[in-house]
This record gives C-alpha cells, structure tokens and sequence, in this order.
C-alpha cells in the first residue's frame, strides 16, 4: 500500500480538477471565486506552464477562456453555479462558434445550499444551450474526466460543461497521477465563418449545431463514462454524479446504468437497460432532468415520485424513499440553541451594520458576501439580498417607485468584490438615471467569503504578486457620482454621523467603508490591542452585546446575584470580552458609556 | 479488524476539524482502507457548526454518513456533540471535548447552554467519553494541538497503530510543530480509555 500511494495521491474534487485540467495540458484559466469552486483555480495557480487568473466575474472568465481557446490553447473557465447564469450570455454563443483549442467549464453546484443563495440545477443549462456535460462521481473520475471533456470538445467542435456538486468538490478520496499532455502551440488562425456570429453566419452555425448534436448523441452510446454494471434483481438504477455513489450503498447488489454523460443521454443505451429490469428507478439530486427526458423517450420510470427534489440526497434517504420498510428508526434530534455562522470578532463590516441598525426606517439592499451575515441578530440591518451586484439596482428600483417618500429611506450595501462583479454597472445606471439610493462598498481589500482570494481592488494577483489597484474614489468620481465620502468602520461614533448624512441626502452618495478584513494573513500577523472588560463597571446596558461580536459574550443575573456582585438590584447581567476572540477593534469599546471596556496597553499611559 | 467504519468529526469553524479529520484519514490510508471525506467549506466556516465526515473500508462510495451509522463522534464541543444524535446508533462512541462555545442567542441572553446535555446521549446507552483537550493541548505546550490531542483520544478506538499516526504527523506536520503535535496525540490518547 505505502509504494501504492506514492503513485496515488488524497485530493479534494476540486484539487482533481486542476490536476486533470493540468495534464490535459490547459494553457490558459480564468474564473471567479465561488464555493464550491474556488480551489480549482486556486491549485492550477500552483502548477507551471498554466496561465491562471481571477476574473471580475464568470462572464469575464468564461469570455477569456473562450479567447484562449480561439488562439488554439486548451483553456478552462471555472465557477460557482449562479456564476454560469452571470456567463450564461457567452455559454450559448460558444456553443455556435464552437473551439479552436479545448474548452471546457466548469459548473460547481450547491445542493443543499451549503453557501448558496439558490440550488438550481445547472444540467439544465446543457439542455438549454446544446452542449455535452459530464457529471463525475468523486475526485478520481472528476480527473480523469477533465481528460474525456478536452477529446470531446475538439473532437466535436464545442465547449463542453463539467459539472461537479459540493460532495465532489469538497470531497477527499484517493486520485492517480498522469503525466503532462503535450497540445499544438497557440496561434493566430483566422475562421471568421465560424467566429463572427452574425445572424446570416450565425444561421449557418446553427445547422453545424445540429448535426454536432446527433454525433454526440451517437457517440453517447459507446463513450465508456456511461457504463452498465450487471447486477441481480429485477430493479434497476439509472443515476449519475454523486448519486451514483449513494445507489452503490443503498442497493449493493441491483444492475446499475451509470451516465457519465448527463447530456446529450444515450438513448439505445437506456432502451438495453430499461428492457432489462421490470422496474427502472432513475436517482438523481434536485430536478428531474434524467427522469424528464427519459420520460420523453416513453420509457417508464420511477424518479422523483420517490426521491426527494431538493436538498442533498444521501444513501439513507435513497433507502428511504425506495425501500421505507428497510429503514430503521433514528435518535431524535434534540432541541438546541442553534449554531449559525457570524461576523467574525474584528470585522470591520460590523461597524456599517452597527450603524445602520438604528436606522429602523431604512431599506438596507443586501449583497453577496461575508456582509450577508449582517442579516443576522441581534444586528438584522439587511432587509433584501437577491444575487451578485443587487443591491444597488434594487435599491435604484426602489427609489424610483418610492418616489419622494422614499429619500433617506433606501440603501446598498456591498463588498469591494461584489463591486466589481457586477456592482459597477448598477451604480452607472444610478447615476445616470439619477437616483437619490445610496451606496456602501464594504472596501475590506479581498473576496473573503471564499477565503480570500485577491481582486482588482487588492492591488495583487492571482500569486500573490503586485498587480495594478483599482481606486475605488476615482471610479466613483468618473462615473459621475456626486458624493463619494470614505469612512474607516471601526470608527463606529464618524461612521455613524456619515451614514445618517449620506443617507439622507437627495444626491446618490457613495459610501467606501475602508478597513482590511481581519483573518487576512498580514492582518492576523500585525499586533493588536486586546480589550478586556471590566465587569465592575458594566450597568448591564446591552449596547456592547447588541453589536453581536462572537467575544462578547453575556451573562445573565437574577438580583441577589447582582447584589452580591455590588451591582443594582434591577441589573439583568453583564458582559464580557473572551479576550482569546477578541480582534482588538474597538468597536465595542467606541459604544460603551460606563468605560467597562478597556485597552491592556492602556493601563497606567 | 472492522472491515469498514464512519468517523464524524464536528465542533465550531475554527476549532481545527479539518486538520483532525485530515490526519485520521492519512492513518486509515496508511493502514490499508479506502478512505472518502467530506467537508463543507465558505459560509458554513464562519464561526458556526462544522463537521467533516470520514468513512473508510475496502471500497468507499458515499463521501457522507448516514444518520444512524456514525460509529464514532469526535466533537469538539459539547453542544456539537448533542446536535449530531440523530447521525448515532446504540454501540456509537462519542469522544467530546468538555469545551463549551456559546452560541450566538447564549451569548446574547436570548438562550440558554443546556445543563447536562451529554446525559441526553448517555441515557440513550451510548457511550460517551469525555477530554479536557484545552487542558491536554495546554500541558503538550502549545494551545493549538486541541485537534490533534482530540484525535489521540479518538485513537483508543480505532484498531489502528498508534506509530502510525506518529509516522502521519511526521509526514504531514511542519518539521517545527512535529514535536509538540506528537506529545500532544500521545497525550490525548492516554487521556481516556475505549
């Protein structure tokens, strides 16, 4: 086993995909942060002879992969599965122009929505823009796959789709290694037939489509990813992904068609199959894409008559749904103080939230980030949050249909990442149309809910080296905002005064909150001050507690406990500061009255 | 040996799960299994529950654990210890870490952190063995090795060599925290009895 596994190496999903995409010989990789994808590109960065990069966004990623692939590279674009919707415009044209190099994308979708505003399902997506996809069932197939998906694409002329889920993506099993494909040098080869999508030569590409399709149907049938393994008894299992694996478990034993190959689907191949049981079950997560279309094929079959259609599947609930009598009963859960995520103690997007939490009147547009979390109590300062750059359109729609009574009343708020994404073009569109909504870019230098990933605002690069800084003021300033004013958020008393000025006024103001996330390894690194409470002086005021930092923490008392602790009969607790949390931002200490909050080193200065 | 078995690790995003699970997965690879692991990573990571599952066998497909199959529990946390019952069976070992971390509506006296909560799981015939891993980590000299004090202590019930999980902390762990990390799994590892 130990000289086996100097040959096998234990990856992630995505830590498979970027060595697949590797020694599939990809040239040129861009994308967008995204759970569950960002480790792909994270870990292609660490492999030579690959271009990778972080894209403002997926169009932007997608239409650099699609560049690449002009120029005859193998190229990758990779995102989240909301991220697909955002380069969805550049997916179906793609479709038509078809590649040069290899092209593959990969979708990460989020069943269960682990760290998702939706769960859709993007095999629909292949459908929609006439497009393979392979769907892996863990890490070892998602690379091997990488190698399948870049034959199919040149072979056929046409990107092809890789979608993985989070228990591929975010799942470690044991993954061999390949050596470094060799691919044709880039260069400049001009088809503008093929390329210029015109509707006259856009016409023409349509009817290559459509004979691409029946190719890759035909070469469905024999493509080895969809495969049936023989088993016993008359029930039998079509599934694909990671529902392949919970199959595998619950029914052990039954004959299984699994599709590597979630579009086009082989069609002969599913006839043989169905033809063989008395009772054909199709499992799948979410929608009933297979189902549907083998439905459509008039062969009959179980599927989400049983099988859940939201959420994660899991053998269990496979057993569950088909055999319920084999199931056994479960521990019940118990009732407990739930455990959601938070702000992080330190965080500078507290102070904003802070603030706009005693403007009860105000509609705070939300965003995509770690700021979401701002929703959360006790702080609950978010009243909306739809998807990536939102929050300024929406709140622009607001105000045009508030009229008058709305100014002073409606507000965004977004990070500097999300900004850049697809904040820009919203706050353009404000301006222009001259709305009063004004605007928070939550400016903390990085994309942090993904872990950090650099952005053009960060002023470095994918490896951590310099990179031209966006300056945030200027673009503000060029797009024509009227007011641009930058507050540091820990300041909670100024941030407070510039919110309530900023908001009420009728101009469209642009608020930049200035202050670099706390778990960034240079921020972690600098020195802090840690405070620390001193109970004695705390009246049980709350204002400290209300601000919801994780390092503060209350303790409730009944009033001889408070007597006994020489504080007022009527004091319900104090608060105290974990001092092995505390970030040492001092936001806590800004709002309490009573001095119960202090600085160690400011003792005896 | 147990030809197959599910570990779950749980406890609060920033209590080093990951790295335990990460371990325990390089000595069940050592010693011969097929391993799968599943964790979460992005929004759940921020301060709330965390868990990471581990199954290992001649040949693993589910990357997750069902509810009623998790033969043992590694929390971190008392509360996280509770909250994952319905993943137990009756012969389940729960190896918990007396480490208690308010949740938000505790720490803001909307709730309160239930009393006696582990009886809950002892009442149920499961049997629950209790470290202090703070202290453990503390006594090895280095607060950080809670994790892996918590997977010695896991160790007791895994018919694994304890060299290998020595020989895993010397090729996974930084040459500079090997030391400390080693007496740390030892140390936790004579910290309780199966």
């Amino acid at each position: 086993m130990a000289e086996e596994l100097q040959e096998q190496l234990w990856l992630s999903g995505n830590e498979a995909i970027a060595l697949g995409a590797w020694e599939a010989g990809v040239r040129v990789a861009s994308g967008y942060p995204g759970t569950p994808s960002t480790e792909i590109m994270e870990n292609l960065a660490g492999y030579e002879g690959v271009y990778t990069e972080w894209a403002p966004n997926e169009k932007a990623g997608l239409e650099v992969a699609i560049g690449a692939s002009f120029a005859g590279a193998r190229a990758l674009a990779t995102m989240k599965h909301v991220g697909l919707n955002v380069a969805a415009d550049p997916l179906f044209t793609s479709a038509y122009t078809g590649v040069r190099g290899g092209l593959v994308i990969i979708t990460a979708d989020d069943p269960e929505m682990h760290s998702s505003q939706n769960e859709q399902d993007n095999r629909n997506y292949a459908f929609a823009a006439k497009m393979p996809m392979l769907e892996p069932s863990d890490p070892a197939e998602a690379r091997s796959m990488l190698q399948r998906a870049y034959s199919l694409s040149e072979e056929l002329d046409t990107p092809v789709l890789l979608r993985t889920t989070t228990r591929i993506a975010h799942v470690k099993g044991v993954v061999p290694r390949g050596e470094r494909q060799q691919t044709p040098e880039p260069s400049i080869e001009k088809t503008p037939a093929k390329l210029v999508m015109l509707p006259g030569l856009a016409k023409l590409r349509r009817l290559a489509m459509e004979e691409r399709m029946a190719k890759m149907r035909e070469l469905a049938e024999t493509l080895p990813e969809n495969r049936i393994e023989p088993g016993e008894g008359r029930r039998g299992f079509i599934c694909a992904g990671v529902a392949y694996n919970y199959v595998k478990e619950a029914f052990p034993k039954a004959p299984v068609l699994k599709l590597g190959m979630v579009w086009p689907l082989p069609e002969r191949k599913i006839r043989e199959f169905a033809a063989s049981v008395d009772e054909l079950m199709v499992v799948e997560e979410l929608d009933p894409f297979l189902e549907t279309h083998i439905k459509a094929m008039g062969i009959a079959c179980h599927g989400k008559d049983l099988i859940p259609s939201r959420g994660e599947l899991n053998s269990f609930l496979v057993r569950k749904a088909i055999d319920p009598a084999s199931v056994g009963e479960l521990f019940k859960p118990l009732e407990l103080p739930m455990r959601p995520p938070n702000m992080c103690a330190g965080c500078p997007h507290r102070g904003i939230f802070y603030g706009l939490s005693k403007m009860k009147d105000v509609f705070v547009s939300g965003d995509i980030g770690c700021y979401t979390l701002g929703f959360l109590p006790p702080l609950s300062a978010i009243d909306a949050c739809v998807c990536m750059g939102a929050s300024i359109t929406v709140a622009h729609g607001m105000a045009k249909a508030l009229g008058e009574n709305g100014t002073g009343k409606v507000v965004a708020v977004l990070g500097d990442s999300t900004f850049m994404h697809s904040g820009i073009t919203g706050l353009l569109n404000a301006v222009y149309n001259g709305s009063y909504a004004s605007v928070i870019i939550l400016d903390n230098r990085t994309t942090a809910m993904t872990g950090h990933q650099p952005n053009p605002a960060s002023g470095k690069g994918i490896h951590g080296d310099v990179a031209p800084q966006l300056d945030l003021e200027k673009l503000c300033q060029a797009l024509g905002v009227p007011r641009v004013v930058v507050v540091n958020p820990h300041d909670v008393e100024a941030t407070r005064e510039v919110l309530k000025e900023e908001i009420a006024s009728p101009d469209l103001s642009v608020i930049i909150s200035r202050a670099p996330c706390v778990l960034l390894p240079e921020e972690a690194r600098r020195k802090k001050p840690v405070y620390y409470t001193k109970t004695e002086n705390c009246t049980g005021c709350t204002l400290c507690v209300q601000m919801g930092c994780p390092a503060i923490s209350w303790t409730p008392l009944g009033p001889e406990e408070a007597v006994a602790r020489g504080y007022r009969e009527k004091q319900k607790g104090f608060a105290r500061i974990t001092e092995l949390q505390c970030n040492g931002c001092g936001q806590c200490a800004a709002v309490c009255k009573f001095e119960a909050i202090t600085r160690y080193e400011e003792e005896g200065a | 040996m147990k030809p197959s078995g599910n570990i779950l690790f749980t406890g609060v995003g920033g209590q080093g799960i990951l790295l335990a699970s990460e371990l325990t997965a390089h000595a069940q690879l050592a010693a011969g299994f097929d391993v799968k692991k599943s964790e979460v990573h992005g929004m759940a990571q921020r301060g709330g529950s965390v868990e990471a599952h581990l199954r290992y066998g001649e040949k693993v497909y589910s990357p997750l654990i069902d509810p009623g199959t998790a033969d043992i529990l590694v929390a971190f946390e008392i509360l996280e210890a509770a909250r994952y019952l319905p993943y137990l069976h009756k012969d389940s070992a729960v190896v918990v870490n007396t480490q208690k971390i308010l949740p938000p509506a505790v720490a803001l006296g909307k709730a309160e952190y239930p009393a006696n909560i582990l009886d809950e799981l002892r009442s149920r015939q499961i049997n629950v063995v209790v470290i202090d891993a703070l202290a453990v980590a503390q006594e090895a000299g280095e607060l950080l090795t809670v994790n892996v004090a918590m997977v010695g202590a896991m160790s007791n019930f895994l018919a694994v060599d304890q060299e290998i999980f020595l020989q895993v902390i010397d090729t996974t762990v930084k040459e500079q925290f090997r030391r400390v990390n080693k007496k740390a799994f030892l140390a936790g590892r004579a910290a309780v009895h199966a």
